[in-house]
């Protein structure tokens, strides 16, 4: 064992033993952050503040909670919306967070694509953070089905439903997944267990990988510039603090964020409060019944852009029925982005609007998301399933043609 | 400035997604009904501008009403237990003791006539299905005779103060005999095999239905259910506007019993936040100058 002399401080005391010093300047005050970038990369720290905010609820939850179908509805909707002191105060936050949360997902995983923040070295970062897409996705999923409610319910069952399309053990695979042929106590039991202990625990492992995959590339900035980190760290150090493209990550870059997340907190918590039926739906405060199907059912509005695609092709082509199509299309929906690293083929690392052909795909994909989101909620009838069809088959040939576009826009501008 | 620019195209993306998915939606999959009608006016059985006397009603309803009614505010109670009532009528019988203040004049003077179309309920009691309604139809009273009931139920009828005591008895009055609210420990005083048989569907216990409904529903709904569920056993209960008022008060102290205590927290954090951010800004604004 190494010698310890006698430590003249508490500090002093913690750091021979744990290393806290230099701990504090690999993590915050030595953890480099270019300057140069707007408060769209606040949204990975407010990502952070909000799982936070979504397990503390959660344990609250969990204490009053009753994983049982004849006890799920009442356990929430009385004993904890009602019966417990700011029981209801933590089921809003936990709701209207789990659906925020996806908000600035989204906002969080657009602002990569706009910046091009997903290639040229950053790819771990951006398969680390799709990781964490399906995860949040998984857990918003078997969340919404514990209050056990009607959309729960008949959400649960059309989404199971679906893996029933998949050819050979579709059937087996539903009964596997439910734990019995409907969705029933055992289906309610599995997925609790999933949402409070499997899918966190993956979740907090994926997000300390997301956060390591940052640490060698870098995060990008608003111009998509490439510079020497270290170089501009010995700058800042030397005290040209104003010259040098970097700022530490506390206090400089965490200063900011506190700024965006004190407005952005403002916003939530007028959700929490006074608006938050967009993310607890009123059927849901009708107890699941599996004899009467509602007259309209939709999923959480994040899940609705891929939904669509999957209702977007409602009869045969080529001999292959609408449904085989939908799933197959929702398959690719769900995997694409994924692959996006590899699928953009222009070596430029610039802001979309910079880029001569990317920025129409861009704003193309993000009109065609807000269409099918959009038809993804209302009924299917009539002239809505064609716009679903149109804008689903809009969706596939914006994945397929983005290699050809980003060839072409590479060949244009020749490896910039 | 760059900033707002982009804040202001993200608000905009958002907000067009939200209205689609919420406002629009909500619009194209509950398309607006006509507007609930408390004067009843469509009922014309009976000129309700006819006074009624009160004392002739008296031996009117004594005559004909307490074979199945209660009307424990006037000394007339129910005849029988609520199982044995159910089981002869399929519903209990309402206590009539406060049909007086919760029932429009018109409405209730065209019951009495002829109670299966003021309920809205044609549908159900055809003359081919057999069906008959378990309260006789009193179209061979004069309109003066049936007034004159009207005016005795009127007379009754105890002086309420406004306030949850009178919710409550409202609510117990008017949905009471066919609905559950089981958050208040209230149970429909008909028996459910009874109701299932009576009305061909269970009628839903209300306990969360301010919420899953919503107040604008129910102003439309319970004024009369057919416009909103064509075609459902539930009747059009007839009640004032005022009455209703009180119906749906009720559900919401008890489906949203924390609501004052929302509103009122919310304010507050919302406050405590704000101050947050503006201190949060400072801080950034200070630190920042440094690296500027
Ligand atoms: C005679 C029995 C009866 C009475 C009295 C009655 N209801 Fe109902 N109610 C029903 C039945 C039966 C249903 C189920 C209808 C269906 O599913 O078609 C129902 C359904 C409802 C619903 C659900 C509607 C929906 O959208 O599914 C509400 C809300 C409701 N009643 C409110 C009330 C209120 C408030 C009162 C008192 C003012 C009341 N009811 C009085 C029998 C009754
Ligand atoms: C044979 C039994 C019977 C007799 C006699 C009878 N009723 Fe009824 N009445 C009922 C039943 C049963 C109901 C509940 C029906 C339902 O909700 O479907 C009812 C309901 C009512 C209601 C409630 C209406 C509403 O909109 O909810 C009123 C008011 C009423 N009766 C008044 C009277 C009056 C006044 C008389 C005498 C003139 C009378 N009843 C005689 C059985 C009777
Ligand atoms: C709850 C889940 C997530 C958390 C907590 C999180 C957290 C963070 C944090 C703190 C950062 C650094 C600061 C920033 O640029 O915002 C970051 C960067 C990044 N994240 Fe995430 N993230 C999450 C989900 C995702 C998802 C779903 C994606 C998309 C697939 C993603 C892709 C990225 C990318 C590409 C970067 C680098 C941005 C850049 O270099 O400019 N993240 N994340």
């Amino acid at each position: 064992m190494a010698e310890f002399k006698k430590a003249d401080s508490m500090l002093e005391w913690f750091d021979q033993r744990l290393g806290v010093v230099n701990f504090v300047k690999v993590m915050m005050t030595e953890y480099w952050i270019p300057k140069n970038i707007n408060f769209l990369w606040a949204m990975g720290v407010l990502l952070t503040v909000l799982f936070t905010f979504l397990v503390v609820s959660g344990i609250f939850l969990l204490m009053y909670y009753k994983p049982d179908v004849n006890m799920a509805f009442d356990s929430v909707n009385y004993t904890i919306m009602q019966e417990v002191a700011y029981g209801w105060l933590f089921r809003h936050i936990h709701a209207v967070g789990a659906s925020v949360v996806f908000l600035v997902i989204y906002i969080h995983m657009f602002t990569g694509i706009y910046y091009g923040s997903y290639k040229k070295g950053r790819e771990m970062i951006w398969v680390s953070g799709m990781l964490l897409f399906m995860l949040f996705s998984a857990e918003g999923f078997s969340g919404y089905m514990l209050p056990w409610g009607q959309m729960s319910y008949w959400a649960a069952y059309v989404i199971t439903e679906i893996f029933g399309g998949i050819p050979v053990i579709g059937d087996e695979l539903v009964v596997w997944i439910r734990g019995n042929f409907y969705v029933s106590d055992s289906t309610l039991t599995r997925f609790f267990m999933l949402h409070v202990l499997l899918i966190p625990l993956a979740i907090i492992g994926a997000i300390v990988f997301h956060f390591y995959a940052l640490r060698f590339p870098h995060v990008n900035n608003e111009e998509g510039e490439f510079f020497d980190f270290d170089e501009e760290a010995k700058k800042y150090l030397a005290g040209n603090k104003k010259e040098s493209k970097v700022v530490p990550f506390w206090p400089v870059f965490l200063s900011k964020d506190f700024f965006v997340l004190g407005f952005f907190m403002l916003f939530f918590f007028y959700l929490v409060f006074f608006h938050y039926n967009f993310a607890m739906d009123p059927v849901n405060f009708d107890k699941a019944d599996g004899l009467k199907t509602p007259a309209h059912i939709y999923p959480e509005w994040y899940f609705l852009w891929s939904y669509e695609v999957l209702r977007g092709f409602f009869f045969e082509i080529a001999g292959v029925s609408g449904k085989d199509l939908g799933l197959m299309a929702f398959g690719f929906a769900n995997a694409i982005f994924l692959v996006l690293p590899w699928l953009d083929r222009s070596p430029m690392v610039k802001p979309a609007n910079q880029r001569p052909y990317f920025k129409y795909w861009f704003w193309f994909l993000m009109a065609d998301l807000i269409v099918l989101t959009v038809y993804g909620k209302l009924p299917p009838t009539g002239a809505n399933a064609w716009v679903g069809f149109a804008s689903s088959m809009t969706f596939l040939a914006l994945f397929i043609a983005l290699p050809f576009i980003t060839k072409a826009e590479a060949k244009k501008v020749g490896g910039k | 400035m760059k900033e707002f620019k982009i804040l202001a195209v993200i608000a905009a993306l958002v907000g067009i997604t939200y209205y689609g998915i919420e406002p629009y939606a909500h619009h194209i999959m509950h398309p607006e009904v006509a507007p609930a009608d408390f004067s009843f006016k469509t009922l014309k059985n009976v000129d309700t501008t006819l006074a009624g006397n009160a004392e002739n009603g008296k031996v009117l309803v004594e005559a004909n009403c307490i074979a199945c009614h209660a009307i424990d505010k006037a000394g007339y109670p129910a005849i029988m237990p609520n199982a044995d009532a159910a089981a002869s009528y399929g519903v209990v019988p309402p206590d009539l003791s406060s049909s007086g203040r919760i029932y429009d004049k018109n409405y209730l003077a065209n019951f009495i006539f002829d109670p299966v179309s003021a309920m809205h309920l044609e549908g159900k009691y055809t003359p081919e299905s057999g069906k008959q309604f378990p309260m006789p139809a009193y179209n061979w009273m004069s309109p003066q005779e049936i007034m004159d009931i009207v005016a005795y139920l009127q007379s009754v009828t105890p002086k309420v103060t406004e306030g949850k005591e009178t919710n409550k008895a409202t609510f117990e009055a008017a949905c009471g005999r066919c609905h559950d609210m089981k958050y208040a420990g209230i149970q429909a005083t008909t028996p459910k095999d009874n109701l299932k048989a009576y009305m061909g569907a269970t009628p839903p216990d209300l306990s969360q239905y301010i919420k899953s409904r919503g107040e604008h529903y129910l102003h439309s709904f319970v004024n009369d259910p057919q416009v909103l569920l064509h075609g459902t056993s539930m009747p059009r209960v007839g009640l004032t506007e005022k009455a209703q008022e009180e119906v749906i008060a009720y559900m919401e102290e008890i489906g949203d019993s924390k609501k004052a205590e929302r509103e009122s927290l919310g304010i507050w954090v919302m406050l405590y936040t704000f101050v947050f951010a503006i201190l949060a800004y400072l801080w950034k604004r200070k630190i920042w100058s440094e690296v500027h």
